[in-house]
């Protein structure tokens, strides 16, 4: 037990995000509402932000802006292991922001939905859909 | 269904448990993420562009290629979202509510009636309108500009502090979300006309574009700001910070563009004027 527990500690980020991703991929598979399907992918994006900025942390470094003595002294010799890894987050910034637009394109579909069947409930849509397909043969 | 789902989840989620047994500590320094690329980043970065936030400049500079198509990706988002829902062929509806507001007396008009333009005097009564609310409205005066000038810093102070176009266009949008919230989404629409909305989209991604190849025009590759030397008057290091500065407006606008849009268009289920 006692060499579980900081085994554990040391791969709690991944264990948190395979969690929260689970749950998201939950919130699509078996959720029939689309705002429930949404809110689920939302859930997983945010674990692979979390996957991605957790995996660039370093134990003893600071955020990646470098400190410097004076404006003009860039000759201070700048080591890596300083800093944490600025990769991740350059790489998350855009896909948060990216995220936001989708997600905006993904409630136009899901008004759009609505607007045409009255419903966002998926096996009503099926419903319809399948008796329309019978009224047309 | 719900069984074969569940068993589904339980074993990818097994799988990624036990492939996560393999992956290197928390925080540890040799990781590979962290030890074949980022060091470069790290200790080169003021060399090549004298920008200390790393973050900074390995966004607009070492990697302003993939920055220059996440920015279309959000442009396209926009566009997408005014292909999906925009109706431009306004219905006339039944009838309208009109409010005179000195003499706060409602009028119901009928189609085919007189319909009053837009004044003071006049607001009208449907789904988008929000009651007057002195606290909210005062409150949003009060924080709007406050906000504004915040995503200012944060877009021009990109290079010193954590923040950049991204961020600071998110916030500016924000603020324009606020203002359409708190008071009228037609009154925000008065104000920030969905033209000039689109317009700051395609410009954002023109500046950013246009960055690039001003560069070419000056004999250098797409988005090599050491080439506009001569043009800011500067040694190529410096140069690259003034391009990496003109990029993250050129980011800041379009994203402004984009988050205000998608609202205007979510809020009003594309028809701007009428409301959902």
């Amino acid at each position: 037990m006692h060499e579980v527990l900081p085994f554990i500690i040391s791969k709690i980020n991944y264990f948190i995000y395979i969690i929260l991703m689970m749950l998201g991929m939950y919130g699509i598979f078996m959720k029939k509402n689309y705002m429930k399907k949404i809110i689920g992918l939302n859930i997983l994006q945010t674990s692979i932000i979390l996957f991605f900025i957790s995996i660039g942390a370093k134990n003893n470094a600071t955020l990646p802006i470098l400190e410097l003595q004076n404006d003009h002294d860039a000759n201070v010799a700048i080591q890596a292991v300083n800093y944490i890894n600025p990769l991740p987050h350059v790489l998350m910034l855009t896909a948060i922001v990216v995220a936001v637009a989708t997600l905006g394109v993904a409630l136009a579909m899901v008004i759009k939905i609505y607007k045409d069947y009255k419903t966002i409930e998926e096996d009503k849509i099926l419903f319809q859909t399948a008796e329309d397909t019978i009224e047309n043969e | 269904m719900k069984i074969t789902g569940l068993i589904l989840l339980f074993s990818l989620g097994g799988l990624l448990f036990y492939g996560a047994i393999d992956f290197p500590s928390w925080g540890d320094p040799n990781s590979p993420a962290s030890s074949h690329l980022s060091p470069y980043y790290i200790e080169h970065t003021m060399e090549d562009t004298s920008v200390p936030n790393v973050v900074t400049s390995i966004l607009a500079d070492y990697r302003g290629y993939d920055t220059m198509f996440e920015t279309i990706v959000i442009f396209t988002a926009g566009i997408a979202c005014i292909f999906l829902l925009r109706t431009f062929k306004s219905s006339i509806p039944e009838s309208r509510m009109y409010r005179h507001i000195p003499t706060g007396i409602t009028l119901r008009i009928e189609k085919g009636g007189k319909v009053p333009d837009h004044s003071d005097h006049f607001e009208r009564i449907d789904s988008v309108w929000i009651p007057y609310d002195l606290v909210i409205r005062t409150t949003c005066r009060m924080v709007i500009p406050f906000i504004q000038v915040f995503a200012f810093y944060v877009i021009a102070h990109g290079h010193y502090s954590p923040g950049g176009g991204f961020q600071g266009g998110v916030i500016l949008g924000a603020s324009f979300v606020l203002f359409a919230l708190g008071f009228n989404l037609r009154l925000a629409i008065r104000q920030m006309s969905e033209k000039i909305t689109v317009f700051m989209c395609a410009l954002g991604v023109f500046i950013y574009a246009g960055t690039g190849i001003l560069c070419m025009v000056f004999k250098s590759n797409f988005l090599d700001y050491s080439a506009l030397a001569s043009l800011f008057a500067t040694d190529p290091i410096t140069a690259r910070s003034y391009g990496i500065l003109i990029v993250e407006i050129g980011v800041g606008i379009a994203v402004m563009g984009v988050m205000i849009l998608l609202y205007y268009n979510l809020a009003s289920g594309g028809k701007h004027k009428e409301g959902l």
